[in-house]
């Protein structure tokens, strides 16, 4: 969000506003006044000394900013606005240069790996759309507090609020560009059945994964400002180690090596299912682990520097 | 229940973690002399409040003086629970409204009406209270049909308007203000000045960071000098202010003082 101050206009005092106060008169303002809940509001805070103290504190503020889902979700969705403002077709040429990826990509590789395009399309559109959500989720995530900064040196908000405006916002890009994944399905006729209802668990999964790994980056990023560039490139190699562009079957023996990426684990367990396969348990295995091991982590970090993030935007 | 604050022996520290260490701690050091330290880590931080202790209560309107870089508007983004204190506690009570930033959270690249329902959405206001405070804030700034136009399109003074509008719509019981209030056209300060002091006069406690003197004089009830982080004096606003300012203040003028205190 760009926030732009006019501190140079603020700063300019008006003179001669200061004495006459005996004209103000009782002029009735109108009517409207928005006094907040007037009931038990507190606010205290000590630095927190013990972990567990922290970890309340941490607890807290997840909880506050459940509460706060309707200002996360506008905040997702005037940030998809934005983006699209002025433009006739708005979000939906996300949809368009999606779809013209998919195509180009599927003619493209069909040629190279002399694949068969009835049963490569619908496997690329899948991958690209997924893949598409996980990676611009990943650098999202790095800039979700100091994308923030106006917000946060101005109020206090609940800090776990950012992490799930950025997952929001990437959950309404996945929704225009999965049209594309639909139509492929229908024009090639290849619908998963019922195994489908498996990606509904592995995906609340990413949903739990997008939110801790928005804290986890976010807060590293805002510390340490070399990292964005570093998870950059991460991410570019990942998306050609992780099975997105070519089946993981291609890689013959070295298939099993494919369990250890952390990234082809958690995109397979939604990717699976989808196409109409079962995940081995071994990939189902290593998802979870993976996922935990995000989660503990973030949330070990979080209870730690929740109260430093502030000072590092 | 009524509106508190308590801040006790309250330290606040910036870390500098940016740039080259070096040539920073070089920079800052000529800049803040005297405040420099480090932390237990080793890390170079600036002491931005030191031991700063007070209690209000229901009914006070403190004036913070002192130079820039004092520490007043740390200790206000403190105070709204911004920043969170490394040493020392600081307890509020009651609904909170910092004016610290004109434009808090405004996005320029949003429509006058979107960011009003923003900013209804942070204070947790449900969809009819939105309402109402778009017609408040509508009725107020005299945007007209620009209110469904991005703000960047809009002329300066009608940033301010709507920035002033909204950010005096909501009335908390505890009112943290810098100084910025004072801005804007003579026209719309006349307007402005009615709707802030009503607002003023709203709020149980009241902490104002102002470089004016007449307006500390007739607003406020106490006053606290800070300088490099701490509080040198705290009393009554004429005393703090003639040894602040090193001559002679003028007398609040009563009739003010009652209108202020009366509320």
């Amino acid at each position: 969000m760009v926030q732009v101050r006019h501190s140079e206009q603020s700063r300019t005092v008006t003179a001669g506003c200061g004495g006459e106060v005996d004209g103000i008169s009782p002029r009735a303002m109108s009517s409207a006044s928005f006094a907040g809940p007037r009931s038990d509001v507190v606010l205290d805070l000590t630095p927190d000394v013990t972990l567990a103290d922290r970890q309340r504190m941490a607890g807290q503020d997840m909880r506050e900013s459940v509460g706060l889902w309707r200002l996360s979700w506008t905040l997702a969705w005037l940030d998809i606005k934005l983006r699209y403002r002025g433009s006739t077709l708005g979000p939906f040429w996300l949809t368009l240069s999606t779809a013209a990826m998919v195509g180009a990509l599927g003619l493209l590789n069909s040629v190279l790996f002399k694949m068969e395009i009835h049963s490569y399309l619908p496997f690329l559109a899948l991958s690209l759309v997924l893949w598409g959500f996980i990676g611009t989720l990943v650098q999202d995530a790095c800039v979700c507090f100091t994308g923030a900064e106006g917000m946060i040196r101005s109020v206090r908000l609940p800090f776990s609020l950012y992490a799930t405006r950025v997952v929001l916002r990437n959950l309404m890009v996945l929704a225009h560009n999965v049209v594309v994944v639909v139509v492929v399905y229908i024009a090639l006729d290849t619908w998963p059945g019922t195994r489908a209802v498996l990606a509904v668990p592995a995906f609340a999964i990413w949903l739990v994964d997008g939110l801790a790994l928005s804290i986890l980056l976010g807060a590293f990023c805002a510390r340490f400002r070399d990292i964005p560039p570093i998870v950059g490139s991460i991410m570019q190699m990942a998306f050609f180690v992780s099975g997105v562009i070519y089946k993981p079957s291609q890689l013959g023996a070295h298939e099993w090596l494919l369990d250890l990426n952390p990234f082809f684990s958690i995109l397979e367990i939604v990717r699976g299912p989808l196409m109409g396969v079962i995940p081995s348990s071994s990939t189902y295995l290593s998802a979870v682990a993976y996922s935990l091991v995000i989660c503990i982590v973030t949330w070990l970090l979080f209870a730690r520097v929740r109260g430093r993030i502030a000072f590092w935007i | 229940m009524s509106a508190k604050i308590e801040a006790t022996d309250v330290s606040v520290d910036f870390p500098l973690y940016h740039g080259n260490a070096r040539s920073l701690k070089r920079t800052v050091m000529s800049s803040v002399s005297g405040r420099m330290g480090s932390d237990a880590k080793n890390r170079i931080v600036v002491q931005a409040l030191r031991n700063v202790s007070f209690k209000l209560g229901s009914g006070d309107r403190l004036g913070l003086v002192g130079g820039n870089g004092a520490g007043k508007t740390t200790l206000l983004r403190t105070l709204a629970g911004i920043y969170e204190p490394v040493q020392g506690r600081v307890r509020v009570q009651g609904t909170l409204n910092a004016l610290l930033d004109p434009n808090l959270g405004m996005n320029v690249d949003l429509t006058g009406r979107e960011n009003i329902a923003l900013r209804g959405l942070y204070t947790g206001l449900d969809a009819r209270a939105i309402a109402r405070l778009e017609e408040d804030v509508r009725d107020f700034a005299q945007l007209g049909d620009f209110l469904d136009l991005p703000v960047r399109i809009y002329s300066s003074g009608m940033v301010v308007r709507l920035g002033f509008a909204l950010a005096t719509a909501i009335r908390p019981q505890v009112l943290l203000m810098d100084e910025w209030f004072l801005a804007g056209d003579a026209a719309f300060m006349e307007k402005a000045r009615a709707r802030l002091e009503d607002m003023v006069r709203g709020a149980e406690i009241l902490i104002l960071s102002s470089h004016l003197t007449d307006i500390i004089l007739d607003w406020c009830s106490r006053v606290i000098w800070m300088d490099q982080g701490r509080i040198i004096a705290d009393g009554e606003p004429a005393a703090v202010l003639e040894r602040y300012l090193g001559h002679p203040v003028r007398a609040p003028e009563p009739d003010a003082t009652e209108t202020v205190t009366a509320a």
